[in-house]
């Protein structure tokens, strides 16, 4: 599974009835706010096992999941 | 920047601390246990680092502000002092009598309250002039605006400094006399005690109650969903000081209320409260 499923996956488990495409502004949907945003930011940084800089805690790279798949990439360690 | 003393690292007290140390403030935080502080530390840690997801424009926080201490004599050193005790009285007041004796002349206390006398602190002190009341939002680094309360004596030197401290974290002050509960909690805490008294009597659900807040008059959450933010124990502390200030019958703490403190559902910060924190954000329990 790539990081846009699982990302997706949480999201879907927390929200059930919401119907997202990979470009979609969760935020803009009406349902999540921002307190989801920290949930995402936790579930990322374990789930990934990586740590998300400070400067990328930017509202704008959580708002799709597209957004969060490449700050998943960005911040993953080269094996 | 001046150094400020905090006491008391529940949810205020951290959230204080936190935005103060942010703005560059040195910050001596105190409360009775090691456990308190390292949970409270772990927590500032956390919250800066969320802030920007938040809205928060403050600065980075640099750790080294906070100086966190069981030693209540570590308060010599402070230039203004902010009280965050629990809201019951016999525990704010025993505060006063010892920050008396260890801060300097000079130093303001404010006590961050939402509903005991500001005066009454005051006559605790050898300087009633310098004690005022400041009542902080939750999440506190996120609410621009602070209710100041002028006790009887408070002076307008006073209420000045504490304007400019309030300023330099990028807060307004709005400042109101000295009355139970004041402006925020003498409406509020009745609103969100009749809103229990709704779920109770079940004329409906909380989330209900708070759809008819936030969708006919465009308020951000509802009373119990504000009730679960503040804390649900607080909130009890909050009616039971009304009740016992003015001794007006309309101001009796619910049942359900005592009930649901009574059984460990304080809210938010314990994970349940009106609405269930640990999946769903908004999943109703009560």
């Amino acid at each position: 599974m790539n990081e846009r499923a699982e990302i997706r996956m949480f999201i879907r488990e927390r929200f059930p009835n919401a119907e997202l495409d990979d470009q979609q502004n969760i935020f803009a949907l009406g349902y999540v706010n921002s307190l989801f945003a920290m949930e995402l930011v936790l579930f990322i940084e374990k789930h990934f096992r990586i740590e998300i800089p400070n400067e990328e805690l930017d509202i704008a790279n959580f708002c799709t999941i597209d957004a969060m798949s490449e700050l998943v990439g960005r911040c993953a360690v080269p094996a | 920047m001046q150094r400020i003393g905090v006491i008391g690292a529940g949810v205020m007290g951290t959230g204080v601390a936190q935005d103060l140390a942010q703005h560059g403030h040195d910050v001596i935080l105190v409360d009775v246990s090691d456990v308190i502080l390292a949970r409270a530390r772990d927590q500032i840690a956390h919250s800066a680092r969320m802030g920007r997801l938040l809205g928060s424009s403050a600065p980075p926080l640099e750790m080294r502000r906070l100086h966190a201490t069981t030693d209540y004599e570590a308060l010599a050193a402070a230039d203004f002092v902010i009280e965050n005790v629990t809201e019951k009285r016999q525990l704010k007041e025993e505060v006063y009598a010892r920050l008396d004796s260890i801060c300097r002349g000079d130093v303001v206390f404010a006590a961050n309250t939402s509903a005991i006398s500001v005066t009454r602190l005051g006559s605790l002190t050898s300087r009633p002039d310098r004690v005022i009341g400041m009542h902080f939002m939750n999440p506190v680094p996120l609410k621009r605006i602070v209710e100041v309360i002028r006790g009887w004596h408070t002076s307008p030197a006073t209420i000045e400094r504490a304007l400019d401290l309030l300023a330099s974290i990028g807060k307004d002050g709005v400042v109101v006399s000295d009355a139970p509960g004041f402006v925020s909690n003498r409406v509020l805490m009745l609103t969100i005690n009749e809103a229990v008294y709704l779920v109770q009597d079940q004329v409906a659900t909380p989330e209900d109650v708070d759809r008819i807040f936030t969708s006919c008059f465009e308020h951000k959450m509802g009373p119990l969903a504000t009730a679960d933010l503040i804390g649900l124990d607080t909130i009890l502390f909050s009616i039971e000081v009304l009740y016992e200030s003015f001794n007006d019958s309309k101001y009796r703490p619910c049942p359900l209320l005592k009930r649901m403190v009574d059984a460990g559902l304080h809210g938010r910060k314990s994970g349940r409260g009106f609405y269930s924190y640990h999946h769903d954000a908004l999943e109703a329990t009560a």
